[in-house]
């Protein structure tokens, strides 16, 4: 008997996780059939079980569910809000009583009949309905599976590694004894089956993600209601595929994230409709494959993180001190969440900020090998992306030894690879600590034999150099005899007074069986001195994808008019021109080219250095408006691939880097257009105004103002034809009588207004006319 | 109660481990060092597709070093918390049946000995020492390991 009621149990337990998604979509789509039969075979089977099993409340809970949806599916009733509460709170008690029943406990003490008679048609409602679902992934249908213990996975997953390591015994004595060519080709079938199950018994390990995400529609669904919020799940990506252990070492962190999502990130409808929004807010959870990395994104388009209150917060919270305050970038503001002891919620509530949460989300995303992300618009919204790797045992390595020790180094954390006598390569030894400097970055450089205290009978000169980044820290080079092979190893926890050296992360087998250590990079250079904390967080911010994308971008090397070395972006520069050196004249302040038929502002050369007899100038463009650049000569494509760094003082060179291993000023293409360039050269479509009259004053003084503002005018005659977007006028002029009041502009001739109703502007009020010009313009398409 | 020892000889002494703690009996070839790892930790080993922490029984109790130069040595497996050891002893003796229980040692022992001792049991064989496996393992400089 008890055998049966765990059967039972197990089995109610299963189809109560495969029904968690199908509900919520259920409510979506209240006529969706696959889902209803779904939902009423589980109540059916429940009812079915508890008969036979006496448990007359789970019977009459089951009994009451099943016959209301018996009734949708005949289509005697509709599929409702109130329905779809009430079937889930039914749903809910099943599961607590089951899950009583599973620990041998008495059942939870309390009344059904309110949840029964909340099925009745025109009930009042459980709970208020506030999710939506739009599940991508459509069948949610559990595949034909059995139940496997873990433990007799992972026995069938050693034996499998044993019989590896018995062929290739196998294999070493047959190459040592004759034999039968026969042999041969029975030995290369076993080892081809071999690898097979290999690889077979490696993927039982692997969990689609969807595991993960079916419960968060249901847990969004409560969240937001309990809120009173209005949320739009979208979920993808459902069939990537995980290691087990590392979806339940991602479980908690996600749902801190999405949990956060919802109750700080998305609005309530009042206030997303205040700003203009849809009043339901999206939360999009999506996981894709990106190489031996799951990225899992967490979208919501609320309200967004504001960095520079975070930066205020952290400063007041003593965690960054004023000058680093002041010279964070967006990003770097916006990592601040990370930090311990920090939480932008204005007040406490239950679902979260307690200031104790981001931390703890990055520092178990970071214990498994993984990053968090973080990128958020101000009244957008916010994007969090985890980066996990693919498994928690399977590593690609590289091996590497001093001597006859062979060790293992976590490919993740390699950047590069050098020979310690290679052309860009440099040793130095300062104060005794070493420094390498390859390709002109200097770089502590630590020596594994030394860190170890082994003998090593390599010279100095003929060793490598690995350039490590470990977990989101800073580089330093590692300086090893001989490098030997990528493999992908199988990795274990080593014992703890081995784990206590601070210096390995694991234990592994080469494939002739003998054990390895793999390096924790992060450890080797603590042990080894190497002291990476006072870069911590901004190097943190290098590693993420803004660093990478950076490291791609395309540049055009030049000569500037002054001799130095330049670089800028490729994708900026239109073409090249040249001028005549007449073309060029200081007009309105600024010097100007004339290229064709169009007037540059020009940069990057000073009037005296205009000599010779043709200039020849970039054209730069952002999108709308173009800037000149005047150089000497071009010299080079090339990419970023150095650090850049970046000047403190804005002007034309906004940061220097290496580029193919001399010093270039990299022009800051923003501040050039911020500086020089005025007003579009062309709206996509310059917005109209209407000038009613013909009042001299307007055309003579106003007009002119209202042009440099990017307005077209147009005159009465054409007023009718064509809608203005503004109209000025003069007060009691009669010409405007009937112009649309909330697209006028009043202007009055005397400084004092008529009392407080009066919005009218002071014609020579040019600020106040200026304003009103601006805003007329921004508040366009509305 | 009657309860297996395993009965192995450690730095000359003939001591007795649980028998229940002892998972099997192997003689190990090859040693992989572990560079800076505690002393009483001799290195590493492979036991079909485990890796084995290898423990000096002797160094362990601050009696001296194992000679593991020349090759094949004898040791006990066993598993604590879900780590697998190899203890290298002297050498392993016999498996016996203890006929009381554990009584407490009134005389004053070596240092390295008391750190480990969970009294003496009687055997056929005479009393003998039955000595704690997770506190051989943990060697010499647990506080300080554990600080």
């Amino acid at each position: 008997m008890d055998d049966l009621i765990a059967d039972f149990v197990a089995e109610c337990r299963e189809m109560l996780e495969a029904l968690g998604g199908e509900i919520v979509a259920w409510e979506a789509e209240p006529e969706d059939r696959a889902r209803l039969d779904s939902i009423f075979r589980f109540v059916h089977t429940v009812k079915g079980n508890c008969g036979f099993f006496e448990f007359p409340r789970l019977e009459a809970l089951s009994h009451a569910a099943e016959d209301a949806l018996a009734d949708v599916r005949a289509g005697r009733r509709q599929a409702d809000g109130p329905l779809v509460s009430a079937v889930l709170a039914i749903i809910d008690r099943i599961g607590e009583m089951i899950a009583a029943i599973d620990a041998g406990e008495d059942m939870p003490a309390g009344d059904d009949s309110a949840l029964i008679d909340a099925l009745a048609p025109g009930a009042e409602p459980v709970a208020p309905v506030a999710v939506a679902c739009a599940e991508t992934a459509k069948a949610a249908a559990a595949p034909r599976t059995i139940r496997l213990s873990v433990e007799l996975l992972d026995r069938v997953m050693s034996t499998v590694s044993d019989m590896v390591l018995a062929r290739n015994e196998l294999a070493r004595r047959l190459r040592e004894s004759e034999h039968e060519v026969a042999v041969d080709g029975a030995f290369e079938r076993l080892s081809a089956i071999i690898a097979e199950m290999r690889d077979a018994i490696t993927r039982t390990r692997m969990q689609r993600i969807e595991n993960l995400f079916v419960g968060l529609p249901r847990m969004i669904r409560d969240l937001s209601s309990e809120l009173g919020k209005q949320v739009l799940v979208d979920i993808e990506g459902g069939d990537v595929e995980l290691d087990r252990e590392m979806i339940e070492m991602i479980r908690d962190p996600l749902t801190h994230i999405i949990r956060n999502s919802v109750d700080h990130g998305i609005e309530t409808p009042a206030e997303r409709l205040k700003t203009g929004k849809r009043e339901i807010g999206i939360l999009a959870i999506s996981a894709r494959q990106s190489g031996n990395q799951i990225l899992i994104d967490i979208q919501d388009d609320g309200r967004g993180i504001d960095g520079h209150k975070l930066a205020e917060k952290a400063l007041a919270a003593g965690i960054i001190d004023a000058a680093s305050a002041k010279a964070l970038t967006t990003r770097e503001q916006l990592a601040l969440i990370f930090e311990a002891g920090l939480s932008t919620a204005k007040a406490v509530t239950s679902i979260s900020g307690r200031g104790v949460g981001m931390d703890v989300v990055r520092s178990n995303i970071e214990r498994i090998g993984g990053i968090v992300e973080v990128d958020s618009k101000p009244g957008e919204g916010t994007r969090m992306t985890l980066r996990v790797p693919l498994t928690l045992t399977i590593i690609p390595a590289l091996s590497v030894s001093i001597g006859d020790h062979h060790f293992a180094i976590p490919r993740s954390a390699i950047d590069e690879i050098v020979r310690a006598n290679g052309e860009s390569v440099l040793l130095d030894s300062v104060g005794g600590a070493g420094v390498a400097t390859i390709r002109g970055k200097r770089l502590p450089q630590v020596c594994l034999a030394d860190i170890l205290g082994l003998a090593s009978n390599v010279e100095a000169s003929e060793r490598k150099l690995i350039v490590l980044r470990p977990a989101g820290g800073d580089v330093y080079a590692l300086a090893v005899d001989r490098i030997h092979d990528h493999e992908e190893l199988v990795v274990k926890p080593a014992a703890p007074a081995v784990m206590a050296t601070g210096l390995y992360a694991g234990t592994t087998l080469a494939d002739d069986g003998s054990p390895i250590l793999l390096l924790d990079p992060a450890g080797l250079a603590e042990v080894g001195g190497v002291k990476l904390e006072s870069v911590e967080r901004a190097a943190r911010i290098a590693a993420g994808p803004d660093a990478r994308e950076a490291r791609a971008t395309e540049v055009l090397l030049f000569r500037g008019l002054d001799g130095s070395r330049k670089a800028i972006r490729l994708a900026l520069v239109d073409r090249i021109e040249e001028v005549e050196p007449k073309a060029i004249r200081k007009a309105a302040g600024q010097l100007r080219a004339q290229v064709g038929e169009a007037i540059l502002p020009l940069a990057g050369a000073t009037k005296d250095q205009l000599a010779g007899d043709k200039i020849r100038l970039f054209r730069v463009n952002d999108g709308s408006q173009e800037v000149a650049y005047a150089f000497a000569e071009v010299l080079d494509f090339a990419t970023l691939d150095h650090e850049v760094i970046h000047s403190d003082q804005s002007g034309e060179v906004g940061a220097v880097t290496l580029v193919n291993g001399e010093p270039a000023e990299l022009i800051d293409a923003h501040w050039l257009f911020a500086s020089l360039a005025t007003a579009p050269r062309r709206a996509a479509k310059p917005l109209v105004c209407h000038l009613p009259g013909d009042d001299p004053w307007i055309h003579n003084l106003l007009r002119p103002i209202v042009e440099a503002a990017g307005y077209r005018v147009i005159a009465d005659s054409d007023a009718d034809e064509e809608e203005p977007d503004l109209v000025i006028a003069s007060k009691g002029s009669e010409a405007a009588a009937n112009a649309p009041s909330d697209r006028t502009i009043w202007l009055r001739a005397d400084p004092e207004g008529e009392g407080k109703k009066d919005d009218s502007i002071y014609r020579y009020d040019r600020a106040g006319l200026l304003m009103a010009l601006k805003s007329a313009s921004s508040g366009r398409g509305k | 109660m009657t309860a297996l020892l395993l009965v192995v000889e450690i730095a000359g002494q003939r001591v007795a481990l649980p028998s229940s703690d002892a998972e099997s009996v192997v003689e190990l070839d090859t040693l992989i060092p572990v560079p800076r790892a505690a002393p009483h930790v001799a290195g590493l080993s492979a036991l079909r597709s485990r890796v084995l922490t290898v423990i000096d029984a002797r160094r362990s109790l601050d009696l001296g070093e194992t000679e593991c130069a020349d090759g094949i040595r004898e040791a006990v497996v066993v598993e604590l918390d879900g780590h697998h050891y190899a203890l290298i002893v002297d050498q392993v003796e016999d498996v016996v049946e203890s006929l009381g229980e554990p009584t407490a040692i009134r005389g004053a022992m070596e240092a390295g000995w008391s750190r480990v001792a969970r009294g003496m049991v009687e055997t056929e064989m005479g009393p003998i020492l039955l000595v704690d496996v997770a506190a051989l393992v943990s060697g010499p400089d647990q506080s300080r390991v554990a600080a």
